[in-house]
């Protein structure tokens, strides 16, 4: 398979390059003569907005795609690689977006099963003296013998990362590696990861949508853009103004929508919430929280300091016990009568999972609020031309790009179902909205398209408010920002004017 | 006799629960090997009244009790088989198939059986452990079927396989994650198949036990739920093999509960006790439940979990 007149290196990093690469399905062009060298030792990203040839560039190196035109080489020597095994043979590895782990076997386990030679019995103290060794040669570590399901989200990446170096990968791809990690976690994962690099222990290509980490850590990018290579430079000599003009080309962005009004009466408060958290033992105490018409109050935190759960509270996901909720001074208890008749709508986390039947049609989804009613009061039989009506008319009001209003919804990328689920809440009158992380692993089109509606929601005279774990995000949108940590509110700060070093500490609960 | 007061009510229990539990604990290691794997059976119930008729018929036609283990044992590999092989086609549930197999195997049993309600097949052989005691109740307590030994080795191997043994490992694998199974290049529906078929060749064995040694005559009221309920202790003992044991004996207990009192002279309402297990059946899964949480420790291909 391997052509040429040298064994390839034994250890270290490998450098991979492509040449030409192009890959048609049919009629369609996926990928258009894409010529891109990474060398050993080095940390390239690769950028690119939804649909623009990423994955299609990596899967053909690892193999999974058999490319129409073009070679690679690995270490200067041409390579076929016909399947994913044989590009594991040749040292490359890839972590997915999505974990590949096994959610009940320990992190132990699930490395010494992904071996290609585990033997028929295993003897854990001798493979757990190999694992201790190898663990002794990383820059970090996790924990080897609690189930992978226990392991935070960062842990978890990492682990991804350390079964591709427990397995012998020397050219690792990462899939958008930071899209389920906070940014704290994310810039420990790929500080480690670049210095491996550095330390020249393995090649890393990143696919990723974060400029910020692209500057961070990468050493070069290359940009592509409908399927074609339409960048390349050294990160040290771009800006990231520099490659968002690469990336989106000739369209332009949609400026946000500039904020207009003033904050009105007082339409969702709190007062004594209390509620049990995930694991049952804390509790979550919002003592009080009130969000005007008019105005956005963002929330800032890190992931599982209690945000999810006031999301599930307001949507009446979890029980109070004890405190009140009141929307206009009556009280809400989130069920669909009330909020139907005080127009309160939601953006939760994952709509795919909180928000959607995936399995039902993307017309269907659309019409979850309004499928049975008729004027003021409710229906029996459906009325499906008038509900299909509306889908067709909101789909491409919201720019929702769907094969058909009839394919299930669970088919739709992250970002069309985001903007599916907002044009079905954003419809009709609308006084209270409650999001929570509404731009999570969204390319850039779509994230600032959302956070325009989002702000035009609020012009127009809703209460808003936003969860979110990005702090840039509440900060552009907001107009007063809380902090929550350890499921209580612990700080609070006009957004004009708000010390990012002050939030930040209060975030991180040391203030 | 000699007369052992109230005392005779838990030593009949204990004797009882070794007797009543071998089935109980036979179904619910092959259900844990089927369910670790992914799949629920619901149809061991329909392959333990057939393995008790097939195990009954073999045994009487060939004069052997353990041939009859054997052909039980077969018998239920091949209806492990069927459910394996329909669940793996697409858009199958497996739990609709469990049921349909279930009737299958009593309708198949009734049918087969008829001309062996009758006749009297040799018995499968015990071990005499109460050979220390004088008092015949003692004895007749700790009169241990080689098949219960047999169990609480299968529990013993099986928890060890699941923990150290490479194919103890990708059995787990299958069954929590199909996506991670595949990206290991491993073969889920095959698995699947082979674990289901193994499941079922335990549910055919304690068919044989149910007719060859306790009660130890094949009639089509045999069962009586026991393999449904196995299916349930499955949950109590969260997918772990050893805790099928202990659950296996506490429903064997219960089992034993009427009878027990019965033979003190308590009868009054004894109905009411011989549906103990049931309570219990009942009870247990009441209490492990949580509105909440999802069961600790369950599979996640489970198709009642995902």
């Amino acid at each position: 398979m391997i052509i040429g007149q040298d064994a390839l290196p034994a250890t270290g990093a490998l450098a991979v390059a492509t040449l030409g690469m192009t890959m048609r399905f049919g009629g369609f062009t996926a990928l258009d003569d894409v010529s891109i060298s990474v060398p050993a030792g080095s940390f390239h990203a690769l950028l690119g907005e939804n649909g623009a040839g990423k994955s299609t560039l990596v899967k053909c190196m690892m193999g999974f795609y058999h490319a129409t035109a073009g070679q690679m080489t690995v270490s200067g020597r041409e390579v076929q690689v016909p399947d994913p095994r044989a590009a594991h043979a040749l040292g490359l590895g890839m972590v997915y977006q999505h974990f590949t782990l096994v959610p009940s076997l320990t992190a132990a386990e699930n490395l010494v099963i992904s071996r290609r030679d585990t033997p028929a019995v295993i003897d854990w103290r001798r493979e757990r003296v190999a694992l201790a060794a190898f663990m002794d040669r990383m820059p970090f570590r996790v924990p080897l013998d609690q189930p992978v399901r226990a392991l935070a989200a960062g842990e978890k990446q990492k682990l991804e990362i350390l079964k591709q170096l427990y397995l012998g990968r020397r050219f690792l791809i990462l899939d958008e590696p930071t899209s389920v990690l906070t940014p704290d976690e994310a810039d420990e994962v790929l500080g480690h990861v670049r210095g491996l690099c550095a330390a020249g222990g393995i090649t890393v290509l990143m696919i990723t949508h974060k400029f910020r980490e692209v500057t961070a850590f990468a050493d070069a990018v290359s940009v592509l853009r409908r399927g074609r290579l339409v960048g390349q430079g050294r990160v040290s000599d771009l800006s990231h103004a520099d490659m968002a003009a690469m990336m989106m080309g000739e369209a332009r962005l949609p400026a946000p929508a500039a904020r207009t009004g003033q904050p009105g009466a007082t339409v969702l408060a709190l007062t004594g919430a209390r509620a049990l958290d995930r694991s049952g033992l804390k509790e979550i105490a919002i003592d009080r929280l009130e969000v005007r018409a008019g105005e956005i109050l963002g929330i800032a935190g890190i992931s599982g300091n209690g945000q999810m759960e006031l999301m599930e509270m307001l949507t009446g996901q979890r029980p109070l016990s004890a405190g009140a909720m009141t929307v206009r001074g009556r009280p809400y208890h989130a069920t669909r009568a009330e909020e139907r008749q005080m127009n309160i709508r939601y953006l939760p986390e994952e709509p795919l999972k909180n928000a959607c039947a995936p399995r039902m049609s993307v017309a269907e989804n659309i019409g979850f609020r309004s499928f049975d009613t008729r004027g003021g009061g409710t229906r029996f039989w459906l009325a499906p031309g008038a509900l299909r009506r509306q889908a067709e008319a909101l789909v491409a009001g919201f720019k929702v790009k769907t094969a058909s209003l009839d394919a299930p919804i669970a088919a739709l990328s992250g970002g069309n179902v985001q903007r599916a689920v907002l044009a079905r809440e954003l419809t009709g009158t609308v006084d209270l909205l409650v999001i929570s992380n509404p731009c999570f692993g969204l390319d850039f089109t779509a994230v600032s398209d959302i956070r325009a509606r989002i702000m035009a929601a609020r012009n127009a005279g809703a209460a808003v408010l936003l969860m979110s774990e990005d702090l840039d995000e509440v900060l552009e949108l907001a107009d007063r920002v809380l902090v929550m940590s350890e499921g209580r509110i612990t700080y609070e700060t006009p957004a004009a004017g708000a010390d990012i070093a002050t939030i930040g500490h209060h975030m991180g609960g040391h203030a | 006799m000699t007369d052992l007061g109230l005392w005779a009510v838990p030593v009949a229990i204990l004797g009882g629960a070794i007797r009543v539990s071998t089935p109980f604990l036979f179904v619910s290691l092959g259900e844990v090997l089927t369910e670790r794997a992914g799949r629920i059976n619901l149809g061991l119930e329909g392959t333990l009244v057939f393995g008790a008729m097939a195990g009954y018929a073999v045994a009487y036609e060939s004069g052997s009790a353990w041939a009859g283990v054997l052909a039980a044992a077969l018998a239920g590999v091949i209806f492990g088989l069927l459910h394996g092989l329909i669940c793996s086609l697409p858009k199958v549930n497996d739990i609709a198939i469990g049921i349909a197999l279930m009737l299958l195997g009593t309708g198949l049993a009734f049918f087969f059986g008829t001309p062996y309600v009758q006749p009297v097949a040799p018995r499968l052989p015990a071990i005499d452990l109460g050979f220390w005691s004088g008092i015949p109740q003692v004895q007749a307590a700790l009169t241990v079927n080689v098949l219960f030994l047999v169990g609480i080795a299968l529990a013993l191997g099986m928890a060890w396989m699941l923990r150290a043994t490479r194919i103890g490992l990708i059995l787990r694998v299958v069954g929590d994650s199909t996506d991670a199974a595949r990206a290991m290049g491993l073969r889920p529906n095959a698995i699947r198949i082979a674990a289901t078929a193994t499941g079922g060749a335990f549910a055919g064995v304690a068919g044989a036990y149910l007719s060859l040694f306790y009660p130890g005559a094949w009639s089509q009221g045999i069962s009586s739920g026991q393999g449904l309920m196995a299916v349930a202790l499955v949950i109590f003992a969260r997918w772990n093999p050893l805790n099928c044991v202990w659950a296996a004996l506490l429903f064997g207990g219960a089992g034993a509960l009427g009878p027990a009192l019965q033979s003190v002279g308590l009868s009054d309402g004894y109905y009411l006790y011989y549906a103990a297990p049931y309570v219990l059946t009942l009870g247990v899964l009441i209490a492990t439940s949580s509105p909440n949480r999802a069961t600790a420790g369950a599979p996640g291909e489970l198709s009642i979990t995902k």
